[in-house]
């Protein structure tokens, strides 16, 4: 239980010395940011800060998990995450509060302010532990973000002829970015009205057995409905490792260039016919 | 449960076409009505359209295949249309390929596909 | 990032009967609603689905009906989906092998443990002969 009397002292100090700490701190986050960010932006920021924690400490004490901090925990989030987007460090970031501690140093006069400080340096170090959890939130969000964004740009589903689509597959497969490639590719032989599905997998550096099974249940899905899907761009290394890992293709058709699975589709189309509906009616 | 799903002749053909969530029931109530109408017609193809179906799930797969293997032991051959790409993949996780069922894009490539294997020769009966 | 060590939450939940044939069309609808309300991808959405149907006629089948439980789950900030289907019935007496591919005690193609396993993210299955099933699914949001 935190008694809200025993950072009277503290409180004093901090109201007290308010437009001069205020100034000092501004200064300080500045410097240590290396104008690499305006201090307009700093002082706006901290100028909130400040008075929010004043508040908290009036009203909770040194608490900083309690309800009271709320203000000051939504100020210094917005802060951190803003900071981690501008590619700041979490020291940075987290400089930004305990640089108040410095502030308050040259200040304490008598013995008694020791405790004060003691008492500052405990909240601050919390709230400094607060905005890195978030800085590293947020870059975490930023990271995922970006691979699936990586994810959308790296599998583009093309049209290569009437009937015939195309994936290029370039990089590693794991199953998440499988699951994505088998989507599009499905939903776009739909769309384009496609009974051929080429895959490539020139740009593909490594066939393992999960990679195989991720293409072969492609081949099947397509094939439930009502599309044939050919394997091309196996390189002779990759060749050898299916062999060599004893991974079944099964009745699927393997290609070794993309042009000899185009042409393996249009001869196909051809042997098919047009799709005339009209004489069976 | 007395609801059925409808089958519509067209020419030589069948046409089934599932446009809700079957009760398993129903599953069962059009495999029968399905076989006594190509018995009745003397229907040569049956188009089962799936496009609205949101799953597929073993029994309505094994349904599925099970259907393609009756309609061709009665001169029938089957083709199921329209599968969406999300079933498609459940189906395969689920470990149900629906070999020997033939399948088509949607419903006038199956006719396309019916039309082309009575070219190539009749189903034999 | 999910983390498995991190406590799960549960709001939204229904219980519903599986008693008759209905009974699998509504749980597939109740599980359909929960998953779109939890903005599953629309496979990751139609697998969960087919996996419940799986598992409600299950429930249906051979464990002579019970009930299926369906909740909004979150853990570490990521959404999902839980579906426990319970019954009373004869119990499984080899559990390892009922989640064998192929495995089947009566109709059915045997895939529906196995094949409901492989639809969903987490999968766990209590059994006992004389004393039910239960078995839980859960499927995450990406």
């Amino acid at each position: 239980m935190t008694n809200v009397g025993d950072s009277d002292r503290l409180l004093g100090l901090l109201t007290e010395g308010r437009e001069e700490f205020t100034g000092q701190w501004v200064r300080s986050v500045t410097s240590t940011l290396a104008g690499r960010l305006p201090a307009a932006e700093v002082q706006q920021d901290l100028h909130e800060l400040y008075p929010a924690l004043l508040d908290a400490l009036r009203s909770g004490g040194l608490a900083t998990r309690d309800e009271s901090y709320g203000e000051v925990r939504s100020l210094l989030t917005e802060l951190s995450r803003n900071r981690a987007r501008q590619g700041f460090s979490p020291t940075e970031t987290a400089f930004s509060v305990l640089s108040l501690k410095d502030v308050l140093e040259p200040a304490l006069t008598a013995g008694e302010d020791v405790r004060a400080y003691l008492q500052l340096a405990r909240v601050l170090d919390d709230l400094g532990l607060y905005t890195i959890e978030v800085h590293a939130k947020t870059r975490e969000e930023i990271i995922s973000a970006q691979a699936e964004q990586l994810l959308e740009l790296s599998t583009p589903v093309v049209k290569l002829w009437e009937g015939v689509v195309g994936v290029p597959l370039v990089g590693t497969l794991d199953s998440a970015r499988t699951q994505v490639v088998m989507e599009k590719l499905l939903q776009s032989l739909l769309d384009l009205n496609a009974t051929h599905a080429i895959v490539d997998i020139t740009g593909v550096p490594a066939v393992d057995t999960q990679v195989a099974q991720h293409l072969l249940k492609t081949v099947v899905a397509a094939r439930m409905m009502g599309a044939e899907c050919v394997i091309s761009g196996i390189r002779p290394q990759i060749a050898q490792t299916i062999v060599a890992l004893g991974i079944e293709f099964g009745d699927i058709t393997t290609k070794a260039t993309l042009a000899d699975a185009l042409r393996h589709a249009l001869d196909r189309i051809e042997a098919r016919g047009p799709v005339e509906i009209g004489g069976l009616l | 449960m007395s609801e059925r799903v409808p089958i519509l002749k067209i020419g030589d053909v069948l046409l089934v076409s599932i446009q809700f969530d079957l009760e398993d029931q129903m599953v069962m109530d059009l495999q029968e009505d399905l076989s006594q109408r190509i018995v009745d017609t003397g229907a040569h193809g049956v188009v089962i359209d799936i496009s609205a179906l949101e799953i597929v799930d073993s029994f309505v797969g094994r349904m599925l295949a099970s259907t393609a293997a009756i309609s061709r032991v009665l001169g029938a051959e089957t083709v199921v249309v329209g599968m969406r790409p999300a079933v498609a993949m459940t189906l395969v996780e689920l470990g149900l390929s629906l070999g020997g069922v033939r399948t088509a894009l949607n419903l006038e490539q199956g006719i396309g596909e019916l039309r082309r294997s009575r070219r190539n020769g009749p189903v034999p009966r | 990032m999910t983390s498995s060590s991190q406590p799960v939450e549960e709001s939204d939940a229904q219980e519903s009967p599986i008693t008759g044939n209905g009974d699998v069309v509504k749980a597939r609808q109740a599980v359909r609603a929960l998953a779109q309300q939890a903005r599953l991808s629309l496979v990751d959405q139609t697998k969960l689905v087919t996996a419940a149907s799986e598992l409600a006629r299950n429930t249906l089948s051979y464990g002579g009906g019970g009930t299926m439980r369906v909740s909004i789950v979150t853990r570490a900030g990521t959404t999902g989906v839980k579906a426990v289907f319970s019954d009373q019935g004869p119990g499984i007496p080899d559990v390892d092998l009922a989640l064998t591919d192929g495995w089947s005690s009566g109709r059915g193609m045997g895939l529906g443990l196995s094949g409901a396993r492989r639809l969903a993210d987490e999968f766990t299955l209590e059994s006992a002969p004389g004393r039910g099933t239960t078995v839980s699914v859960v499927k995450w949001a990406r």
